[in-house]
């Protein structure tokens, strides 16, 4: 395989190639707009109707052919095939909302079988036509899985004017799309046409698949459509926000993938794109600010941290509150299912950011005074929830303890204070009440 | 039109794929994973062009298990991604087969550079050619047959186990059963029925038939169970009907409509999809149609 040289990545890069430009635009506007449509279909988990849609044009393309060979018309020719898989997508629609509105089959299984039947007609209409004198079927399978690394200037305005109605109509009806996406009892109920709207929507969703299939493949189609908007699910949160970052993704993926292309010409367009949108949804995946592993795993971890930094101060404090203030290690170990490594570490670990000093002579651990006023007000906070608990609740003493175990840690201080006023606990001398489990035994 | 015995063949080789299609997809609907079956259709393409890139030939044996691996693995993915990124389901299945079939792509044209390798060729049969034998029973038959066996047995087993995690999660989890590891069993089992099927019989029949048949029984079955046998019965009587349709009706009504007498029988796979699918609207609309005028205003609580 050869490598491009400098002058050749430069060249590419500057745009010189009208090959390139022309590719460039068509492939950037239709993953823009197929990113903002499927930005709602993933909000309606419709995230495949793509899929489904794609393969609903197959007999649709097979009727136009045949219909233009029983009446004398040039069967290749593009009006009627794409009338005939307009047609049948639509009809696909009717089929899914049949479905959705008098049964009780799940979306999911009603996108299987429109896109099963429909295929399977098509697979059948497909035969018949390759029995047709003229060998009609090898060119017709390229008309209807294009290929963008073949792109034409018709081509290219063709799918930019589309792809600009679909994204304006769009961006025009936001509000109406999202309200549909996220509460469409409500959509309803306050008078919207909810019906026409989600009509709306798919008919866009037709629009793109049609497009899309004859200029760049059905492949194409299905992967715009939905892996943007699931990438942009790992960068922000917001209706609005989504489907911008959905159309970037879209619109870069196209980018990257025609430049790679165009660096190695061997390479298909489609499949760049498509790898090119994988591994952004990767990264996203990973690294992504609001919904990442790497986020959540970090976040995770830090609360487990500060889980057990509250119970191991619980656990000296309390254990301080009935003898001497200085804890022997083998009495923190009765506290809690702990093993000696945990606390030894743990210990180590608090003792280290000033709130416990360890005594190796005898053992014991005592509290600082920064980790003595830490370790109150815990133990404050989860004797109140216990008190509440038990006094307003009317939960049995001996129950309250894993409730309040668990509350503890993400008591706000006006949370506190409303205790405070409940329980009638003196706010000023901030006194930690006796262990209400043990003060009604 | 001539019933000749080959045609007995395809409607029997038929009838059990579909059915042994049909127990899984009953459970994979009620996951909600009904859209696995045409993921894995595409996702199976790099497996087949990495089996082909290692051995070198174009026997079915490395390519029928590299088909095997990237199903089991699309399905696992797939899961993964759903699990621990929190994408929704058809969402992260999107990504991943979409990604393998990319993937597919690029090596089928690495692999030409050596040779000519088409993977529709390659992989997916056709039911027509399945069943041509000079004697005797065909292969396919007793393959399906077998998966067929398979299905039912482990169905039968598991039945417990599958309808709780269907339902149920929690309450499965705390009799002692972990639905995750159901459902992983599950979409393995799918996909190595539906790869099996697809080397012999092609993809559109498994596609069809995992899901349609059970959704029919669905519309007037009331319990899993007879969703299970519903589903078979209606998976067979596609099968039968859809051969018919393609050998007489569809031909006849071509060869009229485009003034072509050379129009011969059309793909039975396809037909039979069509036929479920022709079942499963007639059913719908019955029920549609009978149902009396704002019935469901009248559903009062009688307690």
């Amino acid at each position: 395989m050869a490598y491009p040289t400098l002058e050749n990545v430069l060249r590419i890069l500057t745009l010189q190639d009208h090959n390139t430009r022309i590719v460039l635009a068509g492939a950037c506007a239709f993953g823009v707009a197929a990113g903002l449509v499927g930005a709602f279909l993933l909000l309606r988990k419709r995230s495949l109707l793509g899929d489904t849609l794609g393969h609903a044009t197959l007999p649709g393309v097979a009727i136009g052919f045949l219909i233009a060979y029983g009446t004398g018309i040039d069967p290749r020719s593009f009006l009627p095939l794409a009338l005939g898989a307009t047609l049948t997508s639509v009809a696909g629609i009717a089929a899914l909302l049949l479905i959705r509105r008098f049964s009780t089959i799940k979306d999911d299984a009603a996108l299987a079988i429109v896109l099963s039947v429909f295929f399977g007609f098509g697979v059948a209409l497909l035969s018949a036509i390759q029995q047709l004198p003229g060998g009609f079927a090898s060119g017709l399978e390229h008309l209807i899985y294009g290929s963008a690394a073949t792109m034409s200037s018709t081509d290219t305005s063709f799918v930019l004017v589309s792809s600009l109605c679909i994204a304006v109509i769009c961006i025009a009806l936001f509000k109406e799309f999202s309200l549909l996406c996220f509460d469409e009892p409500y959509a309803r109920s306050s008078g919207w046409p909810a019906t026409a709207l989600d009509l709306l929507l798919m008919s866009l969703v037709v629009w793109t698949t049609v497009v899309g299939i004859q200029t760049v493949g059905i492949l194409l189609v299905v992967a715009l459509l939905v892996i943007p908007p699931a990438s942009a699910r790992f960068w922000c949160d917001g209706m609005g926000a989504m489907a911008t970052v959905s159309a970037l993704c879209g619109g870069l993926s196209c980018l990257f993938g025609v430049f790679l292309s165009a660096l190695f010409p061997k390479w298909p367009t489609g499949a760049l794109i498509v790898l090119s949108a994988g591994a952004i949804f990767a990264a996203g995946l990973v690294f992504g600010p609001t919904r990442g592993i790497l986020i959540r795993s970090i976040r995770t971890r830090r609360e487990e941290l500060k889980l057990r930094r509250d119970h191991m101060l619980r656990a000296v404090f309390e254990c301080a509150e009935n003898s001497s203030e200085s804890v022997p290690l083998s009495q923190l170990l009765t506290k809690r299912p702990w093993s000696r490594r945990h606390v030894t570490s743990e210990i180590a670990r608090l003792a280290d950011r000033g709130l416990l000093t360890f005594s190796l002579s005898n053992d014991s651990v005592q509290l600082t005074t920064t980790g003595l006023s830490e370790a109150r007000r815990l133990v404050r906070n989860h004797r109140l929830w216990e008190l509440y608990l038990i006094q307003h609740a009317e939960i049995a003493p001996a129950h309250v303890d894993r409730d309040a175990d668990r509350i503890e840690h993400v008591l706000s201080l006006r949370i506190v204070e409303e205790l405070e006023d409940i329980l009638d606990q003196r706010p000023h001398d901030r006194l930690v009440p006796r262990d209400p489990e043990k003060s009604h035994l | 039109m001539i019933w000749t015995e080959l045609d007995t063949w395809i409607v029997i080789a038929g009838a059990l794929t579909a059915m042994s299609c049909a127990l899984p997809g009953v459970f994979l609907q009620l996951n909600k994973q009904s859209m696995l079956g045409d993921a894995i259709s595409h996702a199976v393409l790099p497996g087949i062009a990495i089996a082909f890139l290692l051995s070198g030939s174009k026997d079915t044996l490395p390519m029928l298990a590299g088909a095997l691996a990237a199903g089991v693995l699309t399905a696992i993915l797939s899961g993964t991604i759903q699990r621990i990124g929190q994408v929704e389901q058809g969402a992260s299945l999107g990504v991943v087969f979409c990604v393998f079939f990319a993937v597919g792509i690029l090596l089928v044209r690495v692999a030409a550079d050596h040779v000519d390798l088409d993977p529709s060729c390659v992989l997916f049969g056709s039911l027509e050619l399945a069943v041509i034998q000079s004697s005797g029973i065909p292969k396919v038959v007793w393959t399906s047959l077998i998966t067929l066996a398979v299905n039912s047995v482990l169905v039968a087993l598991f039945f417990k186990e599958l309808r709780l995690s269907a339902f149920d999660n929690r309450y499965a989890a705390s009799a002692g059963i972990p639905p995750e590891s159901v459902r992983l069993g599950l979409t393995i089992l799918t996909s190595i029925t539906s790869v099996m099927a697809f080397e012999s019989i092609g993809s559109i029949l498994v596609i069809a038939m995992l899901i349609v048949p059970g959704a029919t029984a669905l519309l007037f079955c009331r319990s899993v169970g007879s969703v299970l046998f519903a589903s078979l019965g209606f998976a067979a009587l596609a099968s039968a009907g859809g051969h018919l349709l393609a050998i007489s009706t569809i031909p006849a009504m071509l060869s009229y409509l485009l003034d072509n007498p050379d129009i011969g029988s059309v793909s039975s796979a396809g037909m039979m999809a069509t036929c479920a699918g022709l079942m499963f609207f007639s059913i719908l609309l019955g029920k549609i149609l009978s149902k009396p005028r704002g019935a469901s205003v009248t559903q009062v609580d009688t307690q």
